[in-house]
């Protein structure tokens, strides 16, 4: 059982009281990737961070949020820290920012493992090789040993989907993971992506307002604007005939380039591959 | 015209004490026509916004030569209005004190070329050229939306009328409706000034749209140059990895 159901979802800034999500309810069916979706400033990332219970201390949430039949906003902020990473995890957007810079890298993945599972050090680094090996990620006691800022975006990005194989957690939660990247770095953490659902099993959150990357790796998507949703439903079937008018604006936004990019390309041979 | 010949770069690299260095850019070679739009593609690391760097004159390579209508690019006579640049960092490129107003003064102050009454209703129409309208020049940088900033940071790179602009990932910060909109933005400046572009960019399709030619660099070295037309005929495996790789 892995689904999540968040119902009722409110998030207000506790010292103006203003309202950034009014009432969000949406539900990850078990081992389905939902797709949230808005361009910048429409409250997703704050509603994944709810959903973790990572918000700033301005913030307030109310609302139900269900992990396999259990709330979570019962749960103390010791019970909640022993879901998060084990049974939640979040693979934040900026690599750069969720490393601790002061500390090589190998630092906070020792202290999350040992936390949650009382490994030792060498089976956490042999661990931790493995999976670093399988998002290819060369030399991986190396990379442990080296600062955040020595490393790429797209490096620290698949730092911490090896650490989500490695946690095997419930629901993994992806809040912009490819944003900061570039084309090749982009495909790849994708299949990254696709492959640890079918390998770990689990359900999948992934934040984003590339609707090619939304596409790719999705099964249903919940489109938010200004902190609303306007519009849910399974993404092949708002592909064809989206209700809302934002909706089709944020499919259509890029069709131009891309048909663009078709005609100089001349047919459709290279985006067959994608569309399989 | 921008001629760049044999240009190597290296950063120092590691400790305080260690002299190894890291080879940046090495034998980079290509011109740049006056009115074209030139794409630089590459992967994170391949040395594309060093390039940048140096085409602007802000650094000095440690090899080889860029020269701009003849005269190296550093010095700053040289280049002084004739180049600019829009960087992808938008709240870190205008000064947080200045108004809208005063951050498009600032170039054309510094050219001192037109009385200040001029240069005022320039301001307004530079604003009106990028979609923004004349409220916007009291208005604060942390007051405005990633694509208003991006706007003014692109009026304020056409308003000393530069024959090239360096766009530095100006793009991949923005949400997809509104890079649309700056490129149609771009696309239509170019008409207007006859200015040409640098454009610096990981996204294949942005550059498909708006260039004439586009440079492929890989590990700090020029993969190949081609026009956009004959892309689909590369023969280079390198660029073709690229271009399979693209989400559609």
């Amino acid at each position: 059982m892995n689904s999540l159901e968040v119902s009722n979802l409110q998030i207000w800034d506790r010292h103006t009281g203003r309202v950034i999500v009014p009432d969000s309810s949406f539900r990850v069916k078990q081992g389905s990737c939902l797709a949230l979706v808005g361009e910048s400033g429409s409250g997703k990332s704050l509603t994944c961070k709810a959903i973790m219970r990572l918000n700033k201390a301005g913030l307030s949430q109310s609302g139900d949020i269900v992990l396999d039949g259990s709330p979570l906003s019962q749960l103390s902020e010791k019970e909640m820290r022993a879901i998060r990473g084990k049974r939640l995890c979040m693979i934040m957007q900026n690599g750069m920012r969720a490393f601790d810079p002061s500390c090589v890298v190998g630092v906070p993945i020792r202290e999350t493992l040992s936390r949650h599972f009382g490994w030792s050090r060498d089976e956490i680094a042999a661990r931790m090789a493995e999976a670093m090996t399988s998002v290819m990620l060369r030399d991986p006691i190396g990379i442990m040993n080296r600062y955040p800022h020595e490393l790429s975006g797209g490096m620290l990005q698949r730092i911490m989907i090896a650490l989500a194989i490695v946690l095997e957690p419930d629901i993994v939660i992806a809040d912009e993971p490819t944003t900061a990247l570039d084309t090749i770095a982009q495909f790849e953490t994708i299949e990254q992506l696709i492959r640890l659902r079918a390998r770990t099993g689990c359900s999948m959150i992934v934040v984003s307002h590339d609707m090619a990357v939304v596409r790719r790796v999705a099964d249903d998507m919940v489109v938010m604007k200004d902190g609303v949703i306007v519009e849910a439903g399974p993404v092949r079937k708002l592909q064809s005939d989206a209700r809302h008018e934002y909706t089709r604006r944020l499919l259509g936004a890029k069709l131009a380039l891309q048909q663009h990019f078709q005609a100089v390309m001349g047919g459709d041979s290279f985006v067959d591959r994608n569309r399989r | 015209m921008l001629i760049v010949t044999g240009v190597d770069q290296s950063y120092k690299e590691g400790g305080l004490w260690t002299g190894t260095r890291r080879q940046v850019l090495s034998s980079i070679g290509f011109e740049w026509k006056q009115g074209e739009c030139l794409g630089i593609i590459g992967e994170s690391g391949s040395g594309k916004s060093t390039l940048g760097r140096l085409l602007l004159g802000i650094e000095r390579p440690d090899r080889g030569s860029i020269l701009w209508e003849g005269r190296p690019i550093t010095d700053r006579k040289a280049r002084a209005g004739a180049i600019s640049a829009v960087f992808q960092n938008y709240t870190s490129s205008i000064n947080p004190f200045y108004t809208v107003e005063q951050a498009l003064m600032e170039p054309l102050k510094l050219l001192r070329k037109n009385r200040r009454e001029d240069n005022r209703s320039a301001i307004d129409r530079l604003l009106h050229q990028v979609g923004l309208d004349s409220s916007y020049r009291g208005r604060y940088v942390h007051e405005l939306s990633g694509g208003e900033a991006q706007r003014v940071c692109l009026a304020r790179a056409v308003s000393t009328e530069p024959r090239c602009i360096v766009l530095d990932e100006a793009l991949s910060s923005l949400d997809g409706s509104v890079q649309m909109q700056i490129l149609e933005l771009l696309k239509s400046l170019r008409t207007v000034y006859d200015t040409g572009y640098i454009f610096i960019t990981h996204d294949i399709q942005a550059a498909v749209y708006l260039c004439d030619r586009v440079m492929i660099m890989r590990n700090g070295r020029i993969e190949e140059i081609v026009a956009t037309g004959d892309l689909k005929e590369t023969q280079s495996p390198y660029t073709r990895k690229l271009l399979e790789m693209i989400l559609a």
